[in-house]
């Protein structure tokens, strides 16, 4: 099996955000990047799709030089090739999303995996865009996935409870926790990670789609009416979520 | 000048609640957009699979124009299938702006249909205004750490709708013109389609909820849940979960709130025993009202909250849930 995963790299979760000088990005400075976690879900799929099934796992990051890190991060989990995809401009999930797709095209692997969402911005859309420039099916925020032969089920959470889905290989799914258990890298693959190959290749060029045009840290106005636990003050928070907020 | 294309999802009688927020909102754009120097000309709603009965409670919210389509060959969701279709509809009506809720479908399938166009598409927005003549959209980033302000810079556009947080307003449409269509989908688009819908019979889901009680490990175990629930009864709302209960295997994965669970928006949230980890916090921190209990007075839930009570949730809850009940009867 030829299994394609995608990961992206981004701040860690606890990471202080703070708004760069030109307003629209962050400050990067002291933040620790990471694998966007839903791609660990990703990598682990490929790995046992792979255990499964045979084949070669390739990890493809769109991003900087510094995104050989989280390449590395996948070599050391399991994966068997690394292809950066080497930009430094600010670029949007339409660029993206076509530079994977020029090397899926070359490539032609039978499944790609992504995560739901980059938890940078949660454009949510690489998934679903790739699969319209590939013509291929795909299923988003899997949490569940059986490949037997060609045939494909998934399971997805909707509101109000889970779709069944059905389709065939080639496909790309975007993984969603519970999936499966990511593994944690070892330490002598941590070490031999270091020493493997990186393919860089250089970008196709499109147009940006998108514009960002201010960044902000949104202000909290919340009430902040914080009682005590006595028959009053439920009392009074009662009261409030009445009168105040008009909810009850 | 172009249309705005909506995208209507069919629930029971009528519509998705989402979908009347998408009306509203698209509605509050084509007014907008009247004193700019690209007006759009009207509204357009696209509904799949769904009936007369359903599309005519759209009405209501101020939209006059449904093509209603009907797949011959295929009756249950296909995001390839129904991508093609609103590409086509968006075509043949001349529509440049699209407006799906951002759900689990609108979430799949407004990036699949933004490429047919190769447009711009932004995701997940909770504002929409139109300034110097252009669209400008507002969404939370870094979970909700940061927001952007954005705009897309291609002539088609495609945005979707953080749910609950675009109200809807009604507003009366005179008559509804109605265009039905039935057609058959080439094979090649349903290559990915639903077998089945697994309902969470009974109960409520965090998504769908005006409100949401949620427990934390606080709550010690899946024993003392009832007293999460018997609140979420009283006021009529869903139950929902931190990780932290979750990964213990107290609760379902559906019910997590957060960055690795679902992101909500309802009126009241209600967080019991939950610390306020950022990750939690990225899931609910756009709430319109906040109330937490927790004992530690420093817990950073209370840093975001609008309502607190400092106590013991085994105390506090059964107290509260009385109260509350006597305002809702529930
Ligand atoms: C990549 C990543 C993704 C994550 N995604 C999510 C996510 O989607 N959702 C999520 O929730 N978390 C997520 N987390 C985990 C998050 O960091 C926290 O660990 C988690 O939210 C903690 O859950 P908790 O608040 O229930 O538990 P704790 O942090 O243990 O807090 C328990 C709270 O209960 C209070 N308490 C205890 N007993 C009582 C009592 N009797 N009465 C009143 N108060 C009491 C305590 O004071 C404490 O504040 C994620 C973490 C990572 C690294
Ligand atoms: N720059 C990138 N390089 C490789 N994969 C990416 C990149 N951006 C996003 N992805 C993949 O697409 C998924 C969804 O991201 P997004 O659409 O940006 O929210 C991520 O979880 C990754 O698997």
């Amino acid at each position: 099996m030829n299994i394609l995963v995608c990961i992206s790299r981004v701040p860690d979760t606890t990471t202080r955000i703070l708004v760069g000088g030109d307003g629209v990005s962050i400050d990067t400075q002291g933040v620790k990047f990471i694998v966007n976690p839903y791609d660990e879900y990703a990598i682990e799929e490929g790995l046992r799709l792979r255990e499964k099934n045979g084949g070669t796992v390739t990890a493809i990051c769109v991003g900087p030089d510094a995104a050989k890190e989280q390449l590395r991060t996948a070599l050391a989990m399991g994966v068997d090739k690394a292809v950066l995809v080497k930009t430094d401009k600010y670029f949007d999930s339409y660029f993206a999303a076509k530079n994977i797709a020029e090397v899926s095209k070359e490539m032609k692997p039978d499944i790609i995996l992504l995560g739901r969402q980059s938890i940078d911005f949660d454009s949510f859309q690489v998934p679903s865009y790739l699969a319209e420039l590939l013509e291929l099916p795909s299923v988003s925020v899997v949490s569940k996935l059986t490949i037997e032969g060609n045939k494909v089920i998934a399971e997805r959470d909707v509101e109000g409870g889970k779709e069944i889905l059905e389709t065939e290989l080639p496909c790309i799914i975007s993984a969603q926790k519970g999936l499966n258990e990511p593994r944690y890298p070892k330490l002598p693959d941590i070490m031999k990670a270091k020493s493997k190959p990186i393919e860089e290749k250089q970008p196709v060029e499109v147009e940006p789609k998108v514009s960002v045009i201010g960044m902000e840290i949104p202000s909290r106005k919340r009430i902040g009416k914080i009682l005590a636990d006595t028959d009053a003050d439920i009392e009074e928070i009662v009261k409030s979520l009445h009168e105040e907020a008009k909810i009850i | 000048m172009s249309k705005i294309l909506l995208f209507l999802e069919p629930f029971k009688d009528g519509l998705k609640r989402t979908s009347y927020e998408v009306i509203t909102a698209g509605r509050n754009l084509l007014e907008k957009s009247k004193s700019s120097s690209k007006p759009y000309d009207s509204m357009l709603g696209v509904l799949i699979n769904g009936t007369e009965a359903q599309a005519n409670t759209a009405k209501e919210y101020g939209l006059s124009n449904i093509v209603l389509i009907n797949i011959s060959n295929l009756s249950n969701y296909s995001s390839t299938a129904y991508a093609e279709i609103i590409k086509n509809v968006a075509k043949e009506n001349d529509a440049s702006l699209l407006l799906f809720a951002g759900n689990a479908t609108g979430l799949e399938l407004a990036p699949r249909v933004a490429a047919k166009f190769e447009a711009g598409y932004i995701s997940d927005c909770i504002g929409l205004d139109i300034a110097n003549d252009e669209i400008i959209a507002k969404k939370p980033v870094y979970a909700g750490k940061a927001q952007i302000s954005t705009k897309i810079l291609s002539d088609f556009k495609v945005f979707s709708l953080r749910p609950n947080v675009f109200t809807s307003v009604k507003s009366d449409a005179s008559d509804l013109n109605l265009q039905t269509m039935n057609i058959q989908i080439d094979e090649k688009f349903s290559k990915v389609i639903v077998k089945d819908v697994i309902k969470n019979e009974g109960k409520l889901d965090v998504l769908e909820a005006d409100i949401i009680v949620s427990g934390g490990r606080g709550i010690k175990g899946p024993e003392n849940y009832h007293l999460i629930e018997n609140l979420a009864a009283a006021f009529g709302g869903a139950v929902g979960a931190s990780r932290a209960v979750v990964d213990a295997g107290w609760r379902p994965h559906s019910e997590q709130v957060g960055q690795t669970g679902k992101t909500v928006s309802p009126t009241l949230y209600v967080a019991c025993g939950i610390s306020g980890a950022v990750q939690h916090l990225a899931g609910m921190s756009s709430s319109k009202f906040i109330l937490a209990i927790n004992k530690d007075k420093d817990a950073p839930i209370f840093k975001v909250a609008d309502y607190g009570i400092i106590g013991d949730i085994f105390e506090v809850l059964p107290k509260l849930t009385e109260k509350v009940k006597n305002f809702t009867g529930k």
